[in-house]
């Protein structure tokens, strides 16, 4: 028989959540439910609000933008363990790319707005949540200037 | 990370009997690898010919009334009879180089320098890290390695490019990806929407890369750059800094540590490298004059 898994137990074991006290999971699992992407779905569009930030748990996931005479430019890739989204956690909360699914892929959608709001009340989660994305932040630009210096181009 | 003894020292080879002297060797083929690089394909002029050289030598080549450089070896070391070079076009000796024929004879001197840990590492797992054209020295250590399978663990390739067009060996990738016990996981650094597969720099498929740092060897070719950050990734992970492994690109001229032209503080990359343990040249890797 297949194990169903409660979000709760999805969180304890994602690295991005794992060693958050237990009753902060419990509490962000409630902000929080399963989605499913098909090959080719936008997880969320440039310009949409931000009001979600999303866990995949299995997939692969292209962050793209559109640039006009070349069409959607992938700029990165995440998978499994990644989070895609940041915009929700900061002003004005919108959109900067587009995330696009480029296989079949499940994923959490936490809801933004509601964890900003439990941040907001209790300063502790909110620089529990700070440090994490600040972590997702720094590692993304690391990576984004390696790909600006184009190691690999003829000198 | 079990490295048999002796491997705390580069492996040196002997050089040849007269290192200055260049051979000749005939040019069989040249294969166009990606828009700017090639793969040019040698047998020696005479019956008795052949060069016994270890994955990660490198060798000097010249064309005759234009120069000469060095450049790694990267054909299947159990071929002493078929010398391949993958290189780039980018000065007036590889662009002679790429219009060389088949029939053409060219001038080589080598193998020298330190080979990768391929035989020393027997029982670890191995992860082969490649940036761009830094997967033509790595792949004779892949073919040894193939070639002994079931004397090492979990072996894994790390290959990033600039682009999907711009990846080395792409049939051979596609044989290695279709094998059961190599895992290959490529990204580029740009794609558009056609490619399915990662995109982002090569070092961010060093956390999720299926390996046991604690018993695990690195090899790792590619630009200076993407070696330093490769370094700090595979570090984090908890490979042990003597067993991370770098080949570097330097200056060779002589290739027997008499010129100085490939100096890097006390080592000359010719003669100690081009395969270095990463603690033993760990301070001058930040040196940029250097």
């Amino acid at each position: 028989m297949m194990e169903t898994k409660t979000l709760e137990q999805l969180l304890a074991e994602s690295d991005f959540f794992r060693d958050l006290d237990p009753a902060y999971r419990q509490m962000l699992a409630g902000c929080g439910r399963n989605v499913v992407f098909k090959p080719g779905e936008y997880m969320f569009q440039e310009g949409e609000p931000a009001h979600e930030f999303h866990l995949i748990r299995k997939g692969k996931v292209a962050l793209q933008i559109k640039v006009p005479g070349r069409g959607p430019v992938t700029l990165q890739t995440v998978q499994d363990g990644d989070v895609v989204g940041w915009a929700w956690l900061v002003p004005p909360h919108k959109r900067q790319y587009d995330a696009r699914a480029l296989e079949l892929t499940r994923a959490v959608a936490f809801d933004g707005l509601c964890i900003r709001s439990k941040c907001e009340q209790d300063p502790k989660l909110g620089y529990e949540f700070f440090k994490r994305f600040a972590l997702v932040m720094a590692a993304r630009l690391s990576a984004m200037r390696l790909q600006l210096l184009d190691l690999y181009a003829n000198p | 990370m079990q490295i048999r003894s002796g491997s705390s020292q580069n492996i040196a080879m002997p050089a040849p009997a007269d290192p200055m002297l260049a051979q000749p060797w005939c040019v069989c083929r040249i294969v166009r690898e990606t828009d700017d690089t090639f793969t040019l394909e040698l047998k020696p002029q005479n019956r008795s010919g052949q060069m016994n050289f270890k994955p990660g030598q490198f060798n000097m080549l010249y064309v005759f009334g234009v120069g000469e450089i060095p450049i790694s070896i990267s054909g299947d070391p159990t071929q002493p009879r078929i010398l391949l070079h993958t290189t780039r076009e980018v000065g007036a000796v590889t662009r002679a180089m790429r219009q060389l024929k088949p029939g053409d004879v060219i001038g080589v001197r080598g193998p020298f320098g330190t080979a990768w840990p391929v035989d020393e590492s027997e029982g670890a797992d191995i992860l082969i890290v490649a940036g761009g054209i830094g997967l033509a020295p790595l792949r004779p250590a892949l073919y040894r390695i193939l070639s002994r399978r079931d004397l090492y663990g979990r072996v894994v390739l790390l290959y990033g490019a600039r682009t999907p067009a711009d990846m080395l060996y792409r049939r051979e990738l596609e044989g290695w990806r279709a094998r059961f016990d190599l895992e290959v996981y490529a990204t580029v650094d740009r794609a558009m929407s056609g490619w399915r597969g990662n995109v982002g720099v090569v070092t961010t498929l060093i956390p999720r890369a299926p390996f046991d740092p604690s018993s695990a060897v690195a090899f790792v070719c590619g630009p200076e750059v993407m070696m330093r950050f490769t370094v700090d990734e595979l570090l984090k992970r908890g490979v042990q800094p003597h067993a991370i492994y770098l080949s570097l690109e330097r200056n060779m001229k002589c290739g027997i540590g008499l010129c100085g032209h490939c100096q890097l503080g006390p080592l000359f990359v010719c003669k100690d490298g081009p395969v270095l343990r990463y603690d033993k040249l760990a301070d001058w890797l930040q040196k940029w004059e250097a």
